[in-house]
């Protein structure tokens, strides 16, 4: 029999074939005649179209044909939906099309495509090409495009302001017209390029016989892909089928719907043939979404011993050029909300205003929200402890939310599952070595080395989360999830889920749970995901929701399993139902274990059905649907400790640790994984990430060579540990992991920076913190700053 | 990424591969590619023509003799790291171009051909005075570091001619060499790259010889910081002091971009120079 392996750092299923090359991806694809796209993209941020001349190009050798939007239109597909709308703030949703045709209003904007025989000539006949522009002027900065005279995107986005959300709670004038102390500051969440280690790609098949479509994608949500396919195609959803294989990561990038996947979707329809489109990585740098780009103006208002009374901000989220498929929602309930941090903050304001610029889109980038809510209250939460001069431990301390197992109530409104904040903050502070970091840095630099260390204490909110909310807030889908246990005559396990792990590595954790639960051999399962034709409907995999909200579905077919496999076990034991006990995988009359039937006994039974109890059906697969009846709020200790060279600026990572509580812990292995993976993206941001547009909005980091994705050797040895406080809001009591990283780290490591240059007289440095921009710093305060 | 279309053609002797130069206006010598072949991907160059060196024999690998190394243009950015048989800047540089990978498949002599002004090489090569040694159609010569690095992007090579090797010295007892670099994060090429090699006799410094790279067009010298080391001790102070003087060498044009400003850069460069110089005083010592 099986030993219980939850809780078990097994190897991840899904490595062998990744790490060996075996996996295959939306690329990999080749189907018999098969044609190759590629998208002509604007070369300008902001210009009128005043004509497309497709003649020459279509004249190319193995061109099959060039299209435009113009022919996009004609063939009945809608413009690009965006699928989160949040509610009273007058938000707008300006016309997407696949292909500009008026106007093209960022760099990479598609407006043409061309079909060819092979990659290479669809790449040399798009630049045959001839689109005649009338450049305009460009805005690419949130705050400068609500300004007098901006230029101006859309007629109907006046001011280029698409939203103004606000979210409050308490009297927060009162609070800081009382307040003995406040702090300011103006954070930037700079704008950040995600860099999936896959780019997107799509390959397109429409069956114009059956009047099907097929369409492998790199998605992380393809029953959602679905149904936003089937409003802008018209071909109904029942006759579509989306296929995410292998998923190279998405860390957000690969929720939203994209127009390339609707151009393929349109030139296969119109060429009779199967499309395929895989973007270079310079095209991802343009055409995928992006990430962050936030300013805040904010304050905090507290007493001089140290109670936080108050925060209030103001923020510009800059969404880009159009819309993207959740990029509401990123900078207004998965960050508003979260702005009383892991502290009992009773009175808070925030006012975001959502504005459309010549950029990018930006969408959902791992955290998404989360980042810059936690980065703009730590932050503060620091200043503050300089300001009233208290170890930015205790301050924390003073202000934690006190230990809850059925839910608290914050001042936005939102209802926290279960927290014991303490604990971690103590593990931390005993791993790093607190005291004596605080005793070397009391020594001054050493060889004009400053030691810093930065703290940040977050609550996440995430496992996305009950569909009633999904619906209040503006999100145009639901949020539960379903799974299918269906067990084979040979006892061997099938489980088919609607969430679509990419990377996540629930094809091991949802094995483990199915192993425990029902006695079988971790290797008898296949978690099968990603495909909307063998896997039941389900949201997909976002928002750390995967195993939070996918494995409480599992659970219920699980239990369905059980029930039934108790019936078909008292009828060949010949006993009662009400007598049969379960356990480790065996069905036995309750006294007699050494007379048991195992799942893999009853699995054949109901499958062949030759004796069947009276009134069950044959077959040994149950179904499930799980609405969780809250989000999950994980939640840690994250500490940095960093050096700072005064005589160059570099910034090196001496020391990281991380002590994070997502409740029960299914894998500790995967769980540090995602930690290790999150933690690289959310210092990333802290010290080098940084996507750059110039004035015109041409993006001059729009290659590797220039974004600076943080490599291996920039790190030292992440330290992680864990505290369970379990959540009551799904079966298992398990939380979301796979954005603490980012949430956490990005502030962990800016504090630590901002500490060792306290002595230099430095309080501020504008994201990354690149050693130019340290020293410059240093300098500015030396010279009496 | 697509390259344009362009023909490929393999050589199989210096020889041929001069010939092949001389018929093929605009082609290009391929060696291990990490400069060409991105070039041509993100469609900013078109050759036209390649021409693969990379299979001809005896042209890989470092080989000694009478106080200096010999090292053949295929020589890999790895090969040049593992071997014993060079100044110890070289190995500096060498050990951190980019990544594993590049080091397996980068040569010296494409890297040098190429001369982009942020590559290592260049630096080290310009402080160690390396030869550089050349076939044309009339037969081989051989060229000196302030005639090869003329700019940037551009070198003393003729468009008909091969680079096969560049040859630096062996340092006798007493000297040293070291390199230092500000990396860009993103590329791991150099902001500032800093190279110097000392002589140091009776605990006096009596010969020394320092460039600079990553921040001007191509390699610089620095004879002022030499003239100012000259005969002193170098301790750090002497040092930093003689470090401070490159500002006078760099000349007028410096570069900068996105992740390090001119300014800042030429900040940088004492810094990095009397990191380079402590560091080959040391070696010196040994």
């Amino acid at each position: 029999m099986t030993s219980r392996i939850f809780g078990s750092g097994i190897k991840r299923r899904e490595d062998p074939r990744l790490i060996t090359g075996q996996a295959k991806y939306t690329d990999d694809l080749t189907l018999p005649g098969m044609a190759y796209m590629y998208v002509v993209r604007s070369p300008y941020a902001h210009a009128r179209i005043r004509g497309i001349n497709t003649e020459k190009a279509a004249g190319m050798p193995g061109v099959f044909g060039v299209f435009t939007g113009k022919d996009i239109a004609e063939a009945g597909f809608g413009n690009i939906p965006c699928a989160w709308i949040v509610p009273d703030s007058e938000c707008k949703a300006p016309p997407h099309p696949a292909l500009a045709t008026e106007k093209v209003r960022y760099v990479g904007d598609g407006v043409a495509v061309v079909v060819a025989v092979d990659p290479y000539q669809a790449r040399d006949a798009a630049d045959a090409v001839e689109v005649d522009y009338e450049p305009l002027p460009a805005v690419v900065d949130a705050y400068q495009a609500t300004q007098e005279g901006a230029p101006i995107l859309y007629d109907s986005v006046p001011k280029n302001i698409d939203f103004v959300w606000r979210v409050s709670g308490g009297d927060v004038e009162k609070a800081f017209e009382e307040a003995e102390v406040t702090v300011k500051d103006k954070i930037i969440n700079q704008r950040l390029i995600p860099n999936a280690m896959e780019p997107r790609a799509a390959v397109a098949q429409y069956n114009a016989g059956m009047g099907e479509l097929t369409l492998w994608s790199t998605t992380q949500n393809p029953h959602i892909a679905r149904f936003l396919l089937s409003l802008v195609t018209n071909i109904p959803e029942h006759k579509i089928r989306v296929v995410a294989p292998e998923v190279g990561g998405g860390f957000g990038s690969k929720i939203p719907l994209y127009a390339d996947e609707i151009v393929a979707i349109f030139c296969s329809k119109k060429l009779g043939r199967p499309v395929k489109w895989t973007e270079t990585r310079s095209e991802n740098y343009l055409a995928t979404i992006h990430g962050r780009d936030h300013i805040q103006e904010v304050e905090l208002c507290g007493t001089r011993d140290g109670k936080i009374t108050g925060i209030r901000g103001k923020v510009w989220a800059n969404l880009g050029a159009y819309l993207s498929t959740a990029s509401t929602g990123v900078p207004t309930i998965l960050h508003g909300l979260m702005l009383s941090g892991a502290y009992d903050i009773p009175n808070i304001r925030e006012e975001v205003i959502g504005v459309v610029t010549n950029t990018t889109p930006v969408d959902a980038y791992r955290g998404a929200g989360r980042p810059e809510a936690t980065f703009l209250v730590e932050r503060l939460v620091d200043l503050y402890a300089m300001e009233i001069n208290m170890d930015p431990v205790e301050v924390r301390r003073k202000n934690f939310i006190p230990p809850f197992e059925d839910g608290h109530t914050v001042a936005t409104g939102i209802i926290y599952d279960s927290g014991n904040y303490e604990p971690a903050l103590d593990r931390a502070l005993e791993m790093v070595g607190y005291e004596q970091l605080r005793a070397d840095q009391a020594n001054g630099p050493q060889n004009g080395k400053y030691l810093g260390v930065g703290l940040c204490t977050y609550v996440e909110i995430c496992g996305l989360g009950p569909s009633q909310v999904a619906g209040a807030v503006g999100f145009g889908g639901g949020l539960w999830e379903s799974a299918i246990v269906r067990f084979h005559p040979s006892g061997k396990v099938n489980v088919m889920v609607g969430v679509s792990p990419h990377g996540q590595g629930e094809e091991t954790t949802f094995a483990q749970i199915v192993s425990d639960e029902l006695g079988v051999d971790v290797d008898d399962v296949e978690v099968l995901h990603g495909d909307t034709d063998q896997t039941p409907m389900g949201w997909g995999t976002y928002g750390s929701r995967t195993t939070a909200v996918g494995s409480g579905a599992m659970m219920g077919a699980i239990n369905k399993i059980k029930e039934k496999s108790k019936l078909i076990a008292a009828h060949l034991l010949e006993a009662d139902a009400a007598d049969i006990e379960y356990a480790d995988g065996k069905f036995f009359v309750k006294g007699s274990p050494d007379k048991a039937k195992t799942i893999q006994d009853i699995a054949l039974a109901a499958n062949v059905a030759w004796d069947m109890p009276e009134g069950v059906e044959p077959g040994l697969e149950a179904s499930s649907f799980f609405d969780p009846p809250n989000f999950v709020y994980p939640f840690g200790t994250h500490i940095a400790v960093v050096e700072v060279d005064a005589e160059t600026g570099e910034v090196t990572l001496k020391d990281y640790v991380a002590v994070d509580d997502c409740g029960r812990v299914i894998n500790p292995m995967i769980v540090e994984g995602q930690i290790h993976g999150g933690l690289v993206q959310g210092i990333g941001q802290a010290l080098w990430e940084e996507a750059v547009y110039d004035e015109n909005g041409q993006l001059l980091s729009g290659t590797m060579m220039d974004y600076v994705l943080p490599k291996a050797r920039f790190f030292p040895q992440f330290r992680t540990d864990k505290t369970e406080t379990p959540t009551t809001v799904n079966p298992l009591g398990v939380k979301g992991i796979g954005e603490t990283g980012t949430i956490a780290s990005t502030v962990a490591v800016y504090n630590a920076v901002m500490d060792a240059l306290q002595p230099l007289g430095v309080t501020k440095i504008d994201m990354p913190l690149k050693s130019e921009r340290v020293w410059q710093a240093i300098q500015a305060s030396k010279n009496g700053g | 990424m697509y390259t344009p279309e362009f023909d490929y053609v393999r050589a199989n002797s210096v020889q041929e591969a001069v010939r092949l130069l001389g018929e093929s206006q605009g082609a290009k010598l391929l060696a291990g590619g990490h400069s060409l072949i991105p070039i041509m991907k993100l469609r900013q160059g078109n050759p036209g023509k390649l021409i693969d060196i990379g299979r001809i024999a005896g042209l890989k690998g470092v080989t000694r003799s009478n106080g200096t190394s010999r090292i053949g243009a295929l020589t890999t950015h790895a090969m040049v790291a593992a071997s014993a048989d060079l100044p110890g800047a070289l190995a500096d540089a060498a050990r951190n171009i980019a990544d594993l990978q590049v080091r397996n498949r980068g040569t010296v002599g494409g890297n040098v051909a190429h001369a982009d002004p942020a590559s290592d090489l260049p630096t080290v090569f310009t402080a160690l005075g390396a030869t550089f040694h050349v076939t044309g159609p009339n037969g081989e010569r051989s060229i000196s570091a302030s005639d090869f690095f003329t700019g940037m992007f551009t070198t003393g090579l003729a468009d008909n001619e091969v680079l096969t090797a560049v040859e630096v010295p062996v340092h006798a007892s007493g000297t040293g060499s070291a390199y230092a670099k500000m990396i860009n994060p993103a590329s791991g090429y150099a902001m500032v790259g800093a190279a110097a090699v000392v002589t140091v006799a009776d605990g006096k410094c009596t010969q020394a010889s320092v460039a600079v790279g990553g921040l001007t067009p191509s390699a610089t010298r620095a004879p002022s910081v030499e003239a100012a080391l000259a005969g002193k001790a170098l301790d750090e102070a002497n040092i930093a002091m003689a470090a401070g003087e490159v500002e006078n060498d760099l000349g007028g044009d410096l570069l900068g971009d996105m992740h390090a400003g001119a300014d800042y850069r030429k900040a940088m460069a004492p810094v990095f120079v009397k990191r380079a110089l402590l560091a080959a005083a040391a070696r010196a010592s040994l």
